[in-house]
């Protein structure tokens, strides 16, 4: 930084190079731009949160006041460890990025109504401790702290986390005369047994829209969850190539797969439709998969990842021992982002005709 | 009507062109002292042929060609050189410069104007006066005109581009230049083109100059200009891209450590179509350049004529800046311009416009990368800013250059764009710095 002088507003000479000087004046420097877009990192947080809204209304709507109490609890411990753990460790507080109060949203809407709430403390300060400060915060977690935290409950205490009971307005599985399992887990038992009923589960295609069904609190009505992609994407928050590839190849393989025998018939879009719409499926390809920490960087990467997770997601619900499998499907791809990013190289302006 | 010609990439900030695109160019008096540095182009530095004490007219040159890659630098006043010493440059160093005390009768050298028609003359004869008049590319790179104009013969151009995209917000000159002097450039372009051998010339225009386009397409009606054509570019930045502007044009990709003629391309920007018009024409040399005077504390915006070598402290107060709140000068546009450290220093041939900011330096707090993918989705190079960034930063230069950190034209999208805030440009700028230092070491050890 110079000194420049200051000119009098009584020194109107335009013709002088040195006006008189009656005080300093100091200019900033610095390299260009000098302009910069609007939207920072909390911003893009807040949107988040705040198109996970509908999801957490409905959630309200069909769950009532323990799906509020949970959220207050996730949302609360996560920041609170991240605040404590910044203090602990005398580094800068980063709780005004909001990305915690993120994180304990989203592990939230993924526990049952009935979940305990010490268990909630528990998935909270693992997602935030272990997954996401442990490994330098944020931007730095290779998973998604979110994910993860269910995960490690899943395997901690998968009693808990699989004890679904029916929401306000409907049966636990959408399907009247099927009770005490959640859509997906239904139509698994269904396809084991033998006894799939096309009519049955088509007429639960429309609870499970709504989202009055049984389920964890927050993935259980898919217009919420559209909703709330919607204003992602208006946003240009999220890139809609991994929620449509993921969704896209979920539903293409269990088409492919289907029981009735035939491509070309409303019955065959029965499973893969249900498929979409059941489980965390919705949840997990608008809001976790698309998390920008742990997906890939360029646009080709993030098509592949969106099919990984897709490929993963058909199998573990196909073949696996789990009804459902988006969890899984996410953390493992999150795995192998970064060998994604390094082969999906997009090719630079002029490299066409690079000469040696 | 047309087809909108554009590039893959880039980012979409307020133009901030309405406060000045309606203002007609005005004349700004001659001060009393012009400071004309002898380094206003990229290349050598033009060598001083005036001393302590010479009186000096309008156009007379008081700076040689310092070799082929540069440029002679011709006074902009009357008068008496005062000195010939090391002054503050617009880019941050002292450089060699002249300083001039304006007399006041504005007394013009002999202009030499061409002898004969200049579509009769000969390429070469033309490249030679282009070379006299130290004309330079007025878009804000500098190069030397005649360089540029004179490409290997196993290099043929069979396409002219001339740039009036000025994607830059905020400045308005090449605009108001476009309305006003129409004629004129397009008879720069004419001759350029004439140069060249070229058979396309297009003249690019971004879409939110309407009236640019209308004033140019009504001209071009004209038998004369048969030659020409009008290219409406979208509005975005960085349009105005010598390799952005070629590829939305022709659709070719300049090669990768390659110039735009290794294709069949040249750029030249409005304002140096109408140089060469001016040099061509009326024999006059590079001496004056319009100005667009704008920003948050101009309290009356302006674009100016000014002389080359005029202080910009004189420019400022003539356009009413508000000095006490002004936190940052900037010439050029606010993407790629410089920010001054002090006013005393002159506008020189590549000053397109002087910008007032309150602000001092925008998106202080910054936050982690967040791998958002901003960067990679805007950057018209089809980079991964992110990840040279990362890379500069920690010094790992191979690995930096392995992800064609050298490729990078600084437009410096990433960073507006980064909500993080990270000011990736800086790194990749730091980075190339090092590189070319380590390099040049290198060479110099082998030629030991």
């Amino acid at each position: 930084m110079t000194t420049v002088p200051k000119t009098t507003t009584s020194n109107q000479n335009q013709q002088s190079i040195s006006p008189q000087v009656d005080e300093k004046m100091l200019l900033h420097l610095s390299t260009s731009p000098h302009i910069r877009q609007p939207m920072a990192v909390p911003e893009i947080m807040k949107w988040v949160i705040l198109a996970l809204m509908p999801a957490f209304v409905s959630s309200v709507i069909f769950f009532g006041w323990r799906s509020i109490m949970l959220t207050v609890v996730s949302v609360g411990s996560a920041v609170g460890t991240e605040w404590f753990i910044n203090k602990y460790f005398k580094r800068p507080c980063t709780i005004k990025d909001y990305s915690a109060v993120l994180t304990g949203l989203l592990l939230a809407l993924n526990f049952p109504a009935t979940l305990p709430w010490w268990t909630a403390v528990i998935g909270s300060v693992f997602a935030i401790a272990l997954a996401k400060l442990a490994f330098g915060g944020l931007g730095s977690n290779f998973i998604n702290p979110a994910l993860a935290g269910r995960a490690f409950l899943v395997a901690s205490y998968p009693a808990a986390m699989t004890n679904f009971n029916a929401p306000f307005f409907g049966s636990i599985s959408g399907i009247d005369g099927v009770s005490g399992a959640t859509p997906l887990s239904n139509i698994k038992d269904a396809f084991l047994a033998g006894n799939f009923d096309p009519q049955l589960f088509s007429s639960a295609l429309r609870s499970l829209s709504i989202g009055n069904v049984g389920g964890c609190i927050g993935e259980t009505s898919a217009i919420a969850l559209l909703l709330g992609g919607l204003i992602l994407v208006w946003k240009r928050i999220i890139d809609i190539r991994i929620p449509l590839s993921y969704i896209g190849t979920v539903f293409i393989l269990f088409w492919l797969s289907n029981g009735s025998g035939s491509f070309f018939n409303s019955a065959s879009l029965i499973t893969p439709t249900y498929h979409v719409l059941a489980g965390g499926l919705l949840l997990g390809a608008i809001f976790m998969a698309t998390d920008m920490v742990t997906s890939p960087i360029t646009p080709k990467g993030r098509i592949i990842f969106g099919i990984g997770c897709g490929v993963l997601t058909f199998t573990i619900r196909k073949f696996g021992g789990y009804p459902e499998g988006v969890t899984y499907s996410i953390l493992l791809m999150n795995l192998i982002v970064p060998l994604i990013d390094r082969y999906t190289r997009p090719k630079i302006y002029g490299e066409v005709m690079k000469r040696d | 009507m047309f087809k909108k010609y554009s590039f893959k990439g880039g980012i979409h900030p307020p133009h901030n062109k309405k406060q000045t695109e309606s203002l007609t160019i005005e004349e700004f008096a001659a001060p009393d002292k012009v400071i004309i540095p002898l380094s206003q182009h990229i290349g050598a530095p033009a060598k001083a042929v005036v001393k302590r004490g010479d009186r000096v007219c309008i156009g007379q040159t008081i700076g040689d060609a310092g070799g082929f890659v540069s440029a002679p630098v011709h006074s902009s006043v009357s008068g008496t050189v005062k000195s010939v010493g090391m002054f503050p440059h617009p880019t941050g160093k002292q450089t060699m410069a002249v300083e001039i005390e304006n007399d006041g009768t504005d007394e013009f050298a002999p202009l030499e104007s061409f002898e004969k028609p200049w579509k009769e003359a000969a390429p070469g004869e033309l490249i030679q006066k282009i070379n006299n008049c130290g004309i330079v590319g007025m878009g804000g790179a500098t190069f030397p005109t005649h360089v540029k104009l004179s490409p290997p013969s196993n290099k043929p151009i069979d396409t002219l581009i001339i740039n009036g995209a000025e994607c830059e917000p905020y400045l308005t000159a090449d605009h108001r230049l476009m309305l006003e002097r129409t004629e004129g450039l397009l008879t720069g372009a004419l001759i350029t083109r004439k140069i060249l051998g070229a058979k396309r010339c297009t003249i690019a225009i971004e879409d939110n100059k309407a009236d640019a386009i209308a004033a140019i397409s009504q001209k071009l009606s004209d038998p004369k200009f048969k030659d020409l054509s009008v290219g409406v570019l979208k509005s975005k930045y960085p349009q105005g891209g010598e390799k952005q502007l070629i590829n939305a044009v022709t659709s070719r990709e300049v090669p990768s450590g390659g110039l735009p003629m290794d294709i069949g391309c040249v750029v030249e920007n409005v304002s140096t179509a109408l140089a060469i018009y001016d040099a061509i024409i009326d024999g006059k040399p590079l001496y004056q350049r319009v100005v667009t005077i704008t920003g948050p504390l101009t309290r009356t915006p302006k674009n100016l004529l000014v002389r080359i070598g005029t202080p910009v402290m004189n420019i400022l107060q003539a356009c009413d800046v508000d000095f006490s709140m002004l936190k940052k000068v900037v010439t050029g546009g606010p993407m790629m311009g410089i920010a001054l450290s002090t006013l005393d220093v002159p506008v020189i041939k590549s000053t397109s416009g002087l910008l007032t900011l309150d602000e001092k330096t925008p998106g202080i707090r910054e936050y982690p990368c967040i791998n958002c993918g901003k960067c990679v989705k805007i950057c018209p190079m089809k980079l991964i800013p992110s990840r040279i960034c990362k890379y500069a930063e920690k010094g790992k230069l191979d690995d930096a250059a392995e992800w064609n950190l050298m490729d990078c034209m600084e437009c410096g999208s990433c960073t507006y764009t980064c909500p993080s805030k990270i000011n990736l440009v800086h790194y990749i700028r730091l980075g190339k710095y090092q590189i070319q230092a380590k390099r040049a070491a290198q060479n110099t050890e082998q030629k030991k």
